[in-house]
């Protein structure tokens, strides 16, 4: 069962990742939509985080085809590339679990750092910029303002002169998806963006991630455990269990999948357990 | 040593008499373990050998000192409980007072490089002063140097006195070989010590942690010994002499005909090679300044501060680490190349002795005393230092004991060097100072 995406930015194909005995991907396929929020659900430790790893470069997968597709038809093999290249020339974007800000620095500093590529070219390499040629300074300029843009998305406008590290957690999260989107990707990998917020935060986010995909062409690729989030905001949800991929459709079809229902929605596991100790005393009498 | 036994009780409001006395005795063991072998017998030489001479009242008096000095912490300090300070300050004094040392901070570079211009022409200074001065402003230069690898980067580097010893023989060896000028040198020094600062990046590039301080280290000391041993180029343990002076713009610092001070129509004077050799080290110390606020405005000073904040966010944001860290000791040793070529034209002569770990430890302790990626501070912490050891050269024995003890008293006092606050290099309405416990370390520390 795969979900048809008509135009795809990301398309994982056979994916397998294997830590020394542990499978932790198995043989996994899916598409992401160009301007889709799509879902990556599953228990904790079904593989979500790897994939995401997979992705971004930050691991090479043991098999598999990852391709990522710009409008223009340009494809990029992602599981050749170097992890730093996948941001900068393939335009994927990712934030991680533990979030991962400079926490030294201001809110302003982190965005800028996030369009280092851009104006690096600017500055030709440091050498003009050194020497205060104008074209640097206009660079910066226009640096300054999508950073100024992406605070006002993320309302952390009056937080610019702030150390990253001061934030409180929602705004920390806010900023690191900011932070991404300043690199301007194409594909946005959030890994459980919500974890740890407060219904309101969390609300907030909804919103940042509803702009992202209405007002940019940024697909988004989300791994998040709150069903209540995933089911409002997505448009395709994938679950995985243990590696595997078990469902892959429209929220609507998800919720109706027994599958996932066993393993994942709405069961606990002490309730699966039990379910699986009537199967077996069912089986032996 | 005595803090494991005595750290539950320090929070208390009243003071537990047992625990004090205790606390006490144990002080005043361990002082007599010190002071009582170091202080209460001295060899002395005499008449047909050494002869002992005990001290034990001198040392008795010591080690008073220390469990007096221990019971007025319990009595004064420890006795409040945690987060009280000592003396109460009322807000408004604190407020005041951040003010002013905000005030006096911001004044402070100004008035520094004002007095430094005037420093050579001020009535008491002598030749003496002129000669310290140029020392603290070499190890100033260093400590801008290193500063950028460790306090922007992140990256720990203990062999940095390699790059200063590849400065140093680059102009020398230069200048014997190929009779190049100093002003010809000093680019050439500085590109050779960035080289090898590149050469020093790449085995170094996936190590973290102790793994990178070590490695740098060993650099150091391979750079010292091949220095060493291989004496047909590099004259080995001999060194280099007769290191050609640089000159004023082609004017010799010589007496009579064609000299300085012949065009300019002074009476000849040894101090005006001094006062050029001030004003060179200072320029030079100055453009490393300049360079690296300059740098950190820039994307590239944006990376080094980044990788030294996280390296693997670095990475998801599509910045290449690995150009990040080559430049970072590329510059920090071009830098130390400069200051290299200056010591060996100022010294006139250089051997590997000039060039040892000790070296490398003391402008990493200028950095951290400073407070990393502080440039004021590294300013502050060369002065105390270098100053330092000039005030204590009379106490020569107990020079590195003193130097130690301070070391130590200030990490306890300020734990981010003495200027830890970092500056922001951009802002968008208000420019505010970073507290240290948000800035990272990096790698090594
Ligand atoms: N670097 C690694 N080395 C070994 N095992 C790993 C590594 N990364 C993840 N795993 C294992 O892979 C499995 C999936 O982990 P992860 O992708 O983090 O799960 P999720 O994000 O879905 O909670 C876990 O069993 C985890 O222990
Ligand atoms: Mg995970």
């Amino acid at each position: 069962m795969t979900h048809v995406v008509d135009d795809p930015v990301l398309t994982v194909e056979h994916l397998n990742m294997r830590f020394g005995g542990l499978l932790a991907v198995d043989d996994l396929s899916f598409d992401v939509g160009r301007r889709d929020i799509t879902a990556l659900i599953g228990p904790n430790g079904a593989g979500k985080t790897t994939v995401f790893n997979c992705i971004t470069g930050f691991y090479k997968p043991t098999e598999g085809r990852i391709t990522a597709r710009h409008e223009g038809g340009k494809t990029f093999l992602l599981e050749r590339m170097d992890d730093f290249k996948i941001p900068k020339i393939a335009k994927v974007a990712r934030t991680f679990q533990n979030i991962r800000l400079f926490g030294g620095m201001t809110v302003l500093e982190n965005l800028m750092v996030g369009q280092h590529n851009t104006l690096m070219v600017a500055s030709n390499y440091t050498f003009g910029g050194i020497f205060g040629l104008s074209g640097y300074k206009k660079a910066e300029k226009e640096a300054v303002e999508l950073a100024k843009y992406w605070m006002d998305q993320a309302g952390l406008t009056q937080r610019a002169d702030d150390a990253a590290g001061d934030l409180p957690y929602g705004e920390q999260r806010k900023l690191e998806i900011a932070r991404a989107m300043c690199t301007k990707p194409k594909l946005l990998c959030l890994d459980e963006p919500a974890a740890g917020l407060n219904p309101r935060e969390s609300e907030e986010l909804n919103k940042l991630l509803l702009f992202i995909r209405k007002e940019r062409d940024t697909g988004v690729l989300l791994i998040e455990h709150d069903m209540n989030v995933v089911m409002g905001i997505s448009d395709h949800i994938i679950v995985l269990d243990y590696g595997k991929k078990i469902a892959d459709g429209t929220p609507e079809e998800i919720r109706n999948d027994p599958s996932v229902i066993a393993a994942y929605l709405g069961v606990a596991d002490e309730e699966v357990e039990e379910v699986e100790h009537e199967i077996e005393e069912g089986a032996s009498s | 040593m005595t803090d494991s036994t005595n750290s539950d009780s320090r929070p208390g409001r009243h003071l537990d008499f047992g625990k004090v006395a205790k606390d006490l005795i144990v002080t005043a063991l361990i002082a007599t373990a010190i002071f009582g072998s170091t202080i209460a017998f001295r060899t002395v030489s005499a008449a047909g050998g050494l002869r002992l001479e005990v001290r034990y009242d001198l040392a008795f008096y010591v080690i008073a000192v220390v469990v007096i000095g221990r019971l007025l912490l319990w009595l004064f300090i420890w006795s409040k409980p945690p987060g009280t300070s000592a003396v109460e300050m009322p807000v408004s004094i604190k407020s005041g007072l951040a003010k002013v040392t905000a005030k006096v901070g911001k004044g402070f570079g100004p008035t520094m490089l004002m007095f430094a211009l005037v420093f050579p022409f001020l009535p008491f200074t002598d030749r003496y002063l002129l000669d310290l001065s140029i020392l603290i402003l070499t190890y100033v230069m260093l400590g801008w140097g290193l500063n950028i690898v460790v306090g922007l980067a992140g990256l720990l580097d203990l062999g940095y006195v390699a790059f200063y010893a590849i400065g140093a023989y680059s102009y020398a060896l230069l200048a014997q070989y190929f009779g190049f000028s100093f002003w010809m040198c000093l680019p050439l020094a500085g590109i050779l010590a960035a080289f090898w600062g590149i050469i020093l990046g790449f085995p170094v590039l996936r190590l973290r942690g102790d793994y990178l301080a070590i490695v740098t280290l060993a650099f150091g000391e391979i750079i010292r010994i091949v220095l060493l041993n291989w004496y047909q180029f590099t004259g080995g343990p001999d060194g280099l002499s007769g290191i050609p002076r640089p000159s004023f713009f082609g004017l010799p610092f010589s007496r009579g005909e064609g000299g300085f001070s012949d065009f300019f129509g002074f009476d000849y004077s040894s101090m005006h090679r001094i006062i050029f050799m001030y004003f060179l080290i200072l320029a030079l110390a100055l453009l490393t300044n300049f360079v690296t606020n300059r740098l950190r405005r820039l994307p590239i000073g944006r990376a080094w501060e980044a990788l030294r904040e996280d390296e693997i966010a670095c990475r998801s944001l599509g910045l290449n680490t690995t150009s990040v860290k080559l430049t970072a000791f590329a510059i920090g040793g071009m830098f130390a190349g400069f200051a290299g070529s200056f010591f060996a034209t100022r010294q006139g002569f250089i051997s590997p002795e000039s060039f040892t770990f000790i070296e490398s430890a003391l402008i990493l302790a200028i950095v951290v005393l400073g407070g990393m990626g502080s440039q004021v501070g590294v300013v502050i912490a060369s002065i105390a230092m270098i100053g330092g050891f000039e005030v204590f050269r009379e106490a020569e024995q107990f020079r590195m004991l003193i130097f130690g003890l301070a070391m130590v008293v200030i990490m306890i006092w300020r734990p981010r060097g003495l200027i830890s606050t970092r500056i922001p290099s951009i802002f968008l309405k208000e420019k505010k100072a970073v507290s240290a416990d948000m800035v990272a370390q990096g790698e090594g520390h």
